[in-house]
């Protein structure tokens, strides 16, 4: 039997989910013996030529972890699909926006103005902005062009798995792994991770939701056994899917929602608009209101990792011309 | 500016037992208001999920108005406490999100008052035509 | 999921088709994905609209059907109904209020037709996603709880126990009675209050099927309609009830006697800590004030009381219980307080010795009074000018918007009692007459021929001027301001809802009104339930009123509690919520949401878990339950999703 070809790459991310699969340790050998890996930019050298001579299908399995930032990120996810047969989003930026979803709250002319005119560490002249082509004595040049709005690799190409996490856990990528070499995929459009959020499988005790306050970790001895959010402690496990182990709250640290939403809790902020505002004890809007506003970045806090993938995708657009 | 043609899209998700039956009263007294607001009902302002207002927006609505009972009159008992610590925080989101806090708000409107339910959906609409258009659409262009 | 809708919309005469284009609508519809047909008629909730519906259903396979009609609270279950007959679940029915929601409140025949379109696209993207469910019915435990003993809970309470069945009678007080007892005549007919109320109280005492708790309060109740569990605190009254033959002697040895403010004399007497609350007292049985009483407060006191009774019933040894109850029916009857009108120093009361309440009026016009009936001044001389002030408290932005409809006719009484047993000049400042109850307006005739001075005009205050109380008041009618001296004025007061009714209406499970007072079902057609199925309302708890409709809502919430024993079952709303524990996480966000206490948590399990029986399909805890975990049948996130796209999309 032939051994199943993989691929891996990496569109808009940090690289940490490439980390995050040699994190498996000595099970690499089983993955090795029953894959062959065609291309894996951090861990061989092909060239893009490479990909884009393959037949299509000649990937079994692609697994993409990164956001959608700029048309090269396009240009190879497409590139990808065509040439795979299975796709997999692979952690949360190629399955919800990550962290650099989170430039979905300002556009392209915001970041920059920041990035290339006010930043402090801008060297040479300010406010000179990249340019997809620029004509040089030489000819043309040319870089990818930059997106206003972040992408997820669903939005697009049609995706098959996902597999969630910042990074994904190691028993999450070991879950997915097995499934992709004994070939037990479980069926298309399934997220390869927990199905309840992460209270589930988080040890922490509840007894009962009410909070008269809301504050951050660093501001309060944090009780070890007892639920982060009855502390008052701001937990996006309540919306978040689980899967990771609870390794967040378990280390003393409220769940900062890297595996993204669940099937049915379907919008992040929503949720946890849901969850966290309803349990504040008061009737008084104007206690309400002083509570609410210990919060000070529900948006930031909520869509932390889910931004692009949400429901309304990024902040509105000022300038819709 | 707001364009003079443009009419905004509100929606109107009400509780069964005062707010709704307060609009079903503004039509029986014959008060006009403009048609701008669509309402959706629901038993209790208490059920109105914050999802519903992120959709209604992302489906295109200019404005939600989420209306329930006075707060100690709600049908059942305090639903509609919980729609009122809901609604200091969804607003901060939405903000986050581009969406002004004009765009949606929560009102109590009791099933006798039927002229305080017109008043308010002029009110609303008025301002939401000096506000103009939401138009998300815009968000999800690739430029 | 395809479906064959049929879409129906109504002209209602010319109320909807005048404004909203019908056809156009029907049009618009027929292309619509899953519509199978769409009509427009001149009046659906017509024997031949709902035949329509009926037939189309037959014909077509209709399994949805949408109505675009009048409001749903108008019709729906007009047509849930018409449904049903035809075979098809009547929660397969989704209405378009095009009619209170639109035509009617649109000037513009155009945007009034796109917004009777778009809240058909609405309801037809709705029903696809309806499920069908049933009502459901549940067995109804014979006995009935009836909470406060005054007047209307002895009616209620003798109207079920007349019937046959077993009713449990708690009140707080010693003896039932409520504030009916303290009364001296009663209008239109100057009725003796006790002469008519006593029979009634006695009534409640000899019929076997009430049992009677005084000294008792009701702590918790769960459950629901037809099977509440109810825990009564019953609190210890420190005298066997079955030795004492109330015959007074431990009153009269009581080293407190003549010390304590008597709360049935409204101040103006005093009692024992060991008393009989009054001579008509039923239970008439002694019992011990536990906040006075030297030997229970202090463990000090020479017992005169125990050695008084030869019963020897006083027995301080009684302990606190908690009795358990079944009853498949509630009506909560537990009345009102009297406005506290020294919270306006205007009124003087307090200040001045001659500014007295109505219903201290009422005890000092009583033969069994302080005063022996006679109406006399702090001082013991007869007044020559008496004062009565309506509307304190009441009709008053500053302190209850609300009438409380029995000041005037007492007014009109209290002037007919102080013309009839002093020569005094008696004065009434009202704001507006209001007689409007059966003989009330003959009986304000007799008391203004008997040359009672109305003056219209609020009494703005009350002050001593030269040593001589002064009422001032603008005389709306004559358009001047008045002075006037007088030596006693009676201020009545408003009635107000009890102080624990917030804590009543939670261990019930009732909501309240603005005012406070306990909100009925439906103001008009449904004024003696409550949301709380199965809980009735009767008398001052739910708004002020007097003897006569008191005594009516105590029958008619008798009547809906018999309705339910009767036929031994009752049907219950279908819309609930319920968990799907394979989605629940177990966060417990949900458990504080139920104002019903519906929803538990299974520590096994590590899920939460709603009684659906109890529940009552507000939708709180699916809007909360950040995992998605809680579906409201009927009122699904998915439903409400489909409608809003309904609603929203163009064109």
């Amino acid at each position: 039997m032939s051994k199943l070809k993989l691929a891996v790459y990496w569109t808009a991310a940090c690289g940490g989910c490439d980390v995050a699969i040699l994190d498996i340790n000595e099970r690499i050998l089983q993955v090795d013996e029953a894959a062959e890996i065609v291309f894996w930019p951090l861990a061989a050298d092909p060239k893009y030529d490479d990909v884009k001579n393959m037949p299509d299908d000649a990937i079994d399995v692609c697994l993409l972890h990164g956001a959608i930032r700029n048309s090269e990120n396009e240009e190879m996810a497409r590139v990808l699909r065509q040439k795979s047969k299975v796709m997999i989003a692979f952690g949360s930026c190629s399955a919800f926006g990550g962290i650099p979803g989170l430039a979905n709250f300002f556009d392209k002319k915001e970041i920059f103005e920041r990035v290339y005119r006010e930043s402090e560490s801008t060297a040479g002249k300010a406010g000179v902005y990249p340019s997809p082509a620029v004509i040089v004595p030489e000819g043309e040049l040319t870089i990818p062009e930059f997106y206003d709005t972040v992408l997820t690799l669903d939005q697009v190409v049609e995706v098959d798995y996902y597999v969630p996490g910042c990074p994904p856990a190691v028993d999450t990528i070991w879950t997915a792994l097995e499934a992709i070499i004994t070939g037990e995929l479980p069926l298309r459009g399934t997220v390869i991770a927990g199905v309840k959020t992460l209270c589930d499988e988080c040890s922490r005790k509840k007894e009962e939701k009410k909070i008269t306050e809301i504050k951050r970790p660093m501001e309060v001895e944090i009780d070890p056994e007892r639920c982060l959010l009855e502390q008052g402690i701001v937990c996006c496990g309540p919306a978040t899917r689980g899967g990771c182990g609870a390794r967040c709250t378990s280390a003393n640290m409220p769940c900062r929602g890297c595996y993204g939403p669940t099937d049915h809790s379907i919008d992040q902020g929503a949720k946890l608009v849901s969850a966290i505002a309803s349990i504040i004890d008061s009737k008084d809007p104007e206690e309400i209101k002083k509570i609410t506003h210990l919060l000070s970045d529900p948006a930031g806090t909520f869509y932390r990792f889910s931004l692009p993938g949400s429901m309304l995708r990024r902040k509105r657009k000022e300038d819709v011309s | 500016m707001a364009d003079k043609k443009f009419e905004p899209l509100i929606v109107g998700i009400l509780c069964n037992w005062c707010s709704y039956a307060g609009a079903d009263l503004a039509g029986t007294s014959r008060f006009k208001y403009p048609e701008n607001i669509k309402i959706i009902r629901v038993m209790c302002s208490g059920r109105v999920d914050p999802l519903f207002v992120i959709k209604a927006f992302k489906e295109g609505a200019d404005g939600v108005l989420v209306s329930g009972c006075h707060p100690g009159d709600c049908h059942y008992i305090d639903g509609n406490i919980k729609a009122m610590r809901r609604e200091t925080l969804l607003s901060k989101l939405l903000e986050d999100l581009g969406i002004e806090k004009e765009r949606f708000k929560l009102t109590w409107v009791s099933a006798s008052e039927g002229e305080k339910f017109v008043e308010i959906v002029e009110e609303m609409t008025n301002t939401l035509r000096e506000l103009g258009p939401l138009n998300l659409e815009g968000g999800e262009k690739i430029v | 999921m395809a479906e064959n809708i049929g879409v129906y919309v109504c002209h209602c005469g010319s109320n909807i088709a005048a404004v909203v284009d019908c056809e156009k609508i029907a049009q618009a519809a027929s292309e619509w994905d899953n519509v199978v047909i769409a009509r427009d008629y001149k009046y659906m909730c017509s024997d031949p609209g709902q035949n329509l519906i009926k037939k189309d259903i037959e014909e077509y396979g209709l399994t949805r059907v949408v109505v675009a009609s009048c409001s749903p609270r108008m019709h729906e279950p007009t047509f849930r109904k018409t449904l049903e007959e035809a075979g098809l679940n009547g929660y397969l029915l989704e209405m378009a209020n095009i009619r209170e929601h639109c035509s009617w409140v649109s000037k513009d025949k155009e945007a009034a037709t796109e917004k009777a379109i778009a809240l058909t696209r609405g309801a037809v993207r709705r029903v696809v996603l309806h499920q069908p469910i049933k009502e459901r019915e549940v067995p109804v435990n014979k006995a009935t709880l009836v909470v406060g003993g005054g007047i209307a809970g002895i009616q209620a309470a003798l109207q079920i126990a007349n019937a046959g069945y077993p009713v449990y009678l708690v009140e707080k007080k010693p003896s039932i009675g409520g504030h009916m007892a303290q009364f001296d005549k009663t209008f239109p007919t100057l009725d003796c209050a006790a002469c008519i109320l006593t029979p009634k109280m006695v009534d409640v005492d000899r019929n076997q099927n009430i049992k009677l708790f005084t000294c008792s309060e009701v702590v918790e109740v769960d459950g629901y309609v037809g099977n509440f569990k109810v825990k009564v605190r019953k609190k210890p009254r420190y005298v066997d009830e079955e030795a004492c033959t109330g015959c007074g002697d431990c009153e009269s040895a009581c080293v407190m006697k003549n010390r304590i403010p008597s709360e049935f004399e409204v101040g103006l007497g005093k009692r024992s800590a060991v008393y009989i609350p009054f001579p008509q007292a039923v239970p008439l049985k002694a019992a011990v004030d536990e906040e006075n009483c030297l030997y229970l407060k202090k463990g000090k006191c020479k017992q005169s009381c125990v050695d008084a009774c030869q019963r020897e019933a006083i027995d301080f040894e009684q302990r606190e219980e908690i009795v358990e109850l079944e009853v498949g029916a509630i009506i909560l009857a537990t009345g009102f307080e009297i406005f506290d009108p020294s919270v306006g120093p205007q009124w003087g009361y307090g200040i001045y010795d001659n500014v007295i309440t109505g219903l201290q009026f009422e005890r000092i016009t009583n033969a069994s009074g302080p005063t022996g009936g006679k109406v006399l001044l702090k001082d013991g001389s007869e007044p020559k000018k008496v004062a009565i002030l309506h509307c304190i408290g009441s009709r008053d932005e500053n302190y209850n918007k609300y009438c409380s409809r029995v000041c005037c006719m007492s007014s009109v009484k209290f002037a007919h009692l102080v013309k009839e047993k002093t020569d005094a000049e008696v004065y009434e400042f009202y704001i507006d007459m209001r007689t409007f109850g059966k003989q009330y307006e003959e009986f304000y005739n007799r008391v203004q021929e008997e040359g009672v001075h109305f003056i219209r005009g609020k009494g703005a205050e009350v002050t001593e001027i030269g040593g001589e109380l002064t009422v001032r008041a603008e005389d709306s009618l004559l358009g001047v301001y008045r002075e006037i001296p007088v030596d006693l004025v009676i201020l009545n007061t408003a009635l107000v809802p009890c102080s624990d009714s917030e804590k009543v209406s939670q261990i019930f499970g009732v909501s309240r009104a603005e005012s406070g007072f306990f909100l009925e079902s439906h103001i008009k057609l449904d004024p003696i339930s409550t949301t709380n199925q199965g809980i009735y309302l009767a008398g001052c708890c739910q708004s002020p009123k007097d003897i006569p409709d008191t005594v009516a809502q105590g029958s008619a919430a008798a009547a809906g509690a018999l309705a339910a024993i009767a036929t031994g079952k009752v049907t219950t709303s279908p819309i609930s919520a319920s968990v799907n524990e394979d989605i629940c996480s177990g966060c417990k966000t949900c458990l504080n949401m139920c104002a019903y206490k519906a929803i538990t948590f299974d520590e096994n399990k590590k899920v939460a878990e709603i009684n659906e029986a109890v529940c009552k399909g507000c939708g709180t805890c699916a809007a909360t339950c950040p995992s998605g975990a809680i579906t409201n049948s009927h009122f699904t996130t998915e439903q409400i999703f489909a409608q809003i796209e309904g609603v929203c999309e163009n064109g």
